[in-house]
């Protein structure tokens, strides 16, 4: 039980940049490049953290709230969510109102630090933030609808370990819309291609590298580490969809999450090779998509 | 004896306008008397509201009114709860109003202001003690014309008294709907008293009509969307701490008469509940998206007040659905999170306004596209700011995701037990008004208090004075308070829920209801990881180099080239052009030598500039043949009235009778 903490912790802590090289070495052998080494996400994390900062004369408090914030929410948000079979540290009715608000915690942050800079590009870059997740929530909302329907319960926990029960008849088609619009989901909130391009750093087209422009030093670390985590923990959301096996063995199902997560890595890195980053204009008819495919689970599980 | 100190308070607060009055020739002595003596009211009022919530209980006041057949006030928790938020506010804004408003700038005001401030809390507070339809609508309408002088204390500005009118209006409906409301009330029930009528009494076609009443005149003082359209003009154009007031709380009231109102009915057949959720499901959406579109940061705040009314109003609907099916679960979360959050709502908002008040205070605007910067010249009041901010998104830890969490938590249940429709269209519903009540108040906050400032006024912008700080400190704890430690406040809802529905008896405290030590400890860990990580950055910041913003080598950065409000919420309009018009004038194209050009857009009021002004018009026109009568030749209208009289006696006239003489029957 105690071990079974640790390691979720562990995992919460550790892998997120692990997932990052991933992407980054799938996309290279796309390309026909060698890549970046694995780790070396990490290693660009240790040595921010370790560099000097340069801070905007125009800034305020609010400017190093904004990476502070957001990896401390998602962090939280990373304690509400079950990793693979095992449960929540913190796990209570209702928890995922909270997991969904801390999110808009994070966003209030990120947004205000980069209009504390005062620059246009970030101005552009938070304006698109907020309005892709006017889109995005409430898409994540409807697929709690289906997991509470699924499972009749309001906590996490109990919502997302539906398997086997999972797997009648009728809910196989929900939970592969649920599955696709969750995808959807994770993509623009982790802002990674087609909603946004996380290689560009100076394009009027992005979401998120564009807002942390002016962070320099540890904030540009804790940054892009908050990022990572996001990612991790989405990606274990969706891992509840696609992966509902358990072996009852404690170190095997970790084991099978943990290589869960790095198909789900290895898939976002395919999606960046494959895909062009849509026109600015496009991205909301991508995320009405799925609210769609989710509202038309749910109706498929009550009709 | 809870009774008595509420009564006393109440007193205490209307008659402190008086020390401004009698001393007007030391004029800053007199504010500060009636400052102090509205505290002093406020504080008695609050300790007998606090006793009611705690479970003292108090014999009723009645006094003889022999026109209506005698009136009298009760203090029941219910009561008590709405009472707290008025007196709150109540001496918090006059202590606001020394700083914001002092007597020595504007002569006169501040006197007429405090005047008719302890009018409109005396007010309030009878019509919320009262058990009797007479005495609560005295009450109603004193407050009501109370804050009609107190919208238009700025009147030499012709937007406040148009938008003093237009309130006026507005106001003057309510009230004839709700003297209707009465008058058929007690021909139904047999007397004008608050208490449920005899099985029998009501149809199902009376009921109907009760109800109607009710949610037209209760709904158009809360601000329900399409009855909102008074509602941002005053909030936008009266002295900030009588914005605080009229939203935080004044809104309120209607919130109060219709929960009094409508629990009498009895369930009450679901069109009737499914209609008042629609209607606060739309307030809530219209609201908050016509807030984020607002570049004047009190606009934009008073719009929020009809999203945040249009919540309650959900959460009421949310508990009618639930009496009519028979589902105690729905009406426990529905009722709760519709009063807790007009607790949180009259904490949050008012704090909002005040810190607005500053604003207007120091750079003299309150058009955001002119602000900015501010953070710098004022760090308490951008703290502050930011705090109401995120509690008004309803963003962990602070008190507004308490409420909006219980309402979650009633629909999410909702969808197993029956409510799958109403659960599919409310719940994407509240969690789209979270992401864009996000925008807007990150445009608010982001627009006014950060980056650089975009008017020569923002520049040189000062903090707010002590009596103005103060005020916002309180209201800030208060939201930390219930964000942190709901299980504070939970027995008190739990007494006001209980006037209205038995059923909720032992469940608010339940786990189920509100985890409060979990909630507690996800909060606690996100504030323990934030701090340390800021600790350390802190150190590191002092070795930190300081340079200008980074605009990607473009040489001369300027405060003109930075995003604008409005430009940080087009992004969004375009998503949204379905539900809100925007208007844009765009230069024509450029010759080749450009000319001087300009570009403006607004967001046009869609019930008052939509369809009121234009049918206003319309009606004007047909009208204007009567004008003929109209001329302005005195006799002439003594003429009118003699004809009016003997038309009027001509009804006495027995023609019956006359023509029976005349002719008596063959």
């Amino acid at each position: 039980m105690i071990i079974n903490l640790i390691v979720h912790f562990c995992l919460l802590i550790l892998m997120p940049p692990l997932l990052l090289g991933i992407i980054n070495k799938v996309k290279a052998l796309f390309a026909g490049r060698r890549g970046p080494p694995l780790l070396q996400a990490y290693f660009d994390i240790g040595k921010l953290l370790r560099k000097g900062m340069v801070i905007s004369r125009s800034t305020t408090w609010v400017f190093m709230a904004g990476p502070v914030v957001t990896l401390a929410a998602v962090f939280c948000a990373g304690t509400l969510i079950p990793l693979g079979r095992f449960a929540a540290p913190i796990s209570f009715t209702g928890d995922l109102v909270l997991f969904a608000y801390l999110f808009g915690l994070a966003r209030f942050f990120t947004t205000s630090a980069a209009l504390d800079t005062g620059s246009a590009f970030e101005g552009m870059g938070a304006a698109r933030e907020v309005t892709f997740a006017v889109l995005s929530e409430p898409a994540l909302f409807l697929v709690f609808f289906v997991f509470v329907r699924l499972s009749g319960s309001l906590s996490l926990g109990e919502m997302l370990h539906l398997a086997p029960a999972g797997y009648v008849s009728g809910a196989v088609a929900p939970l592969v819309l649920v599955a696709i619009g969750l995808f959807i989901i994770m993509l623009a909130e982790t802002c990674r291609i087609p909603v946004d391009d996380p290689n560009t750093h100076l394009e009027l087209t992005m979401i998120h590298e564009v807002m942390v422009l002016d962070h320099s030093g540890p904030l540009l670390g804790i940054a892009l580490y908050a990022a990572a985590m996001k990612l991790f923990v989405l990606s274990s959301l969706l891992l509840h969809v696609l992966q509902p096996f358990k072996s009852g063995l404690a170190w095997l199902d970790w084991l099978i999450f943990a290589g869960g997560m790095m198909v789900i890595a290895g898939t976002i890195g395919v999606v960046e090779s494959v895909m062009a980053r849509l026109r600015m204009n496009h991205v909301p008819h991508l995320l009405v998509a799925a609210i769609i495919l989710c509202g038309a689970a749910f109706v498929l599980l009550v009709r | 004896m809870s009774l008595a100190l509420a009564v006393t308070g109440t007193l205490l607060v209307v008659l402190s306008g008086l020390p401004g009055l009698l001393l007007a020739k030391w004029p800053r002595t007199g504010q500060v008397l009636s400052a102090v003596l509205c505290g002093l009211g406020s504080l008695v009022g609050l300790a007998g509201a606090f006793a009611a919530l705690s479970g003292v209980g108090s014999a009723d006041l009645s006094f003889p009114w022999l026109a209506v057949g005698g009136a009298w006030l009760r203090l029941d928790a219910l009561s008590a709860f709405f009472l707290v938020p008025i007196y709150l506010v109540a001496a918090l804004g006059s202590l606001y109003g020394l700083g914001y408003w002092p007597q020595s700038r504007q002569a006169g005001q501040a006197v007429y202001l405090q005047i008719f401030w302890g009018l409109l809390v005396g007010g309030m507070a009878l019509l919320v003690l009262a058990r009797q339809g007479m005495a609560f609508l005295f009450g109603w309408e004193l407050m009501a014309l109370s804050a009609f002088f107190l919208v238009s204390t700025d009147s030499e500005r012709i937007e406040c008294r148009n938008a003093g009118w237009i309130y006026l209006l507005a106001t003057h409906v309510c009230t004839l709907t709700l003297f209707v409301l009465f008058v058929y009330w007690r021909s139904l029930t047999g007397s004008f008293e608050f208490s449920a009528p005899a099985a029998g009494r009501l149809t199902t076609l009376s009921t109907g009509l009760l109800f109607t009443l009710c949610l037209l005149g209760f709904g158009m003082k809360a601000g329900l969307m399409p009855l909102h359209f008074w509602l941002p003009g005053a909030h936008a154009v009266a002295p900030s701490h009588v914005s605080a007031m009229m939203s935080g709380v004044l809104l309120t009231m209607g919130v109060y008469g219709f929960l009094r109102m409508v629990f009498l009915l009895g369930p009450l057949p679901p069109v009737w509940g499914g209609l008042v959720l629609a209607a606060g499901l739309a307030s809530a959406l219209i609201g908050i998206v016509l807030a984020a579109n607002q570049s004047d940061l009190k606009r934009l705040l008073a719009y929020s007040s009809v999203e945040n009314v249009g919540i309650i109003f959900s959460g009421i609907g949310l508990a009618m659905l639930g009496r009519w099916f028979g589902q105690p679960r729905w009406v426990l979360f529905g009722l709760g999170g519709a009063l807790l959050h007009v607790w949180n709502h009259a904490g949050f908002k008012p704090l909002l306004f005040f810190a607005a008040g500053g604003v207007l205070h120091a750079a003299g605007t309150r058009d955001l596209d002119r602000l900015g910067g501010l953070a710098k010249h004022m760090p308490f009041s951008a703290a502050l700011f930011a705090l109401g901010a995120i509690a008004a998104c309803a963003l962990p830890p602070l008190n507004g995701f308490i409420s909006e969490f219980i309402l979650y938590h009633g629909f999410l249940e909702a969808l197993g037990d029956g409510g799958k429709l109403m659960a599919l269209v409310a719940v994407p519903i509240i969690a789209i008004v979270g992401a864009v009540a996000i925008v807007a108040f990150v445009k608010a906050f982001g627009g006014g208090f950060l980056g650089l400032p975009r008017s020569p006024a923002a520049a040189v912008a000062h903090e707010a004075p002590l009596a103005m700080r103060l005020p916002m400190a309180v209201l800030a704890v208060v939201c930390l308070l219930i964000g942190l430690f709901p299980d504070l406040v939970l027995p008190m809802l739990e007494r006001a829920m209980l006037v209205l529905s038995p059923a909720v008896a032992g469940r608010v405290r339940a786990d189920s209801f509100l985890p409060p030590f979990r909630l507690r400890l996800v909060v606690g860990l996100f504030l323990a990881i934030s701090s340390l990580m800021a600790l350390w950055l802190a150190g590191r910041r002092r070795q930190a180099l300081a340079a200008g913003t980074w605009d990607c080598g473009y040489a001369r950065p300027d405060s003109r080239m930075q995003y604008t409000a409005s430009s940080f919420s087009q992004a969004f309009s375009r998503v949204f052009t379905w539900l809100v018009r925007v208007v844009t004038k765009r230069p024509a194209a450029l010759p080749v030598f450009p000319l001087r050009a300009a570009m403006d857009s607004k967001v046009p009021e869609p019930v008052l500039d939509g369809v009121l002004y234009p049918a206003a018009g319309r009606v004007q026109d047909r009208l204007v043949r009567l004008r003929r009568f109209q001329h302005g030749l005195i006799q002439s209208y003594v003429l009118y009235v003699l004809v009016a009289l003997f038309i009027l006696l001509a009804t006495l006239i027995p023609f019956g009778r006359i023509a029976e003489l005349l002719f008596p029957r063959l």
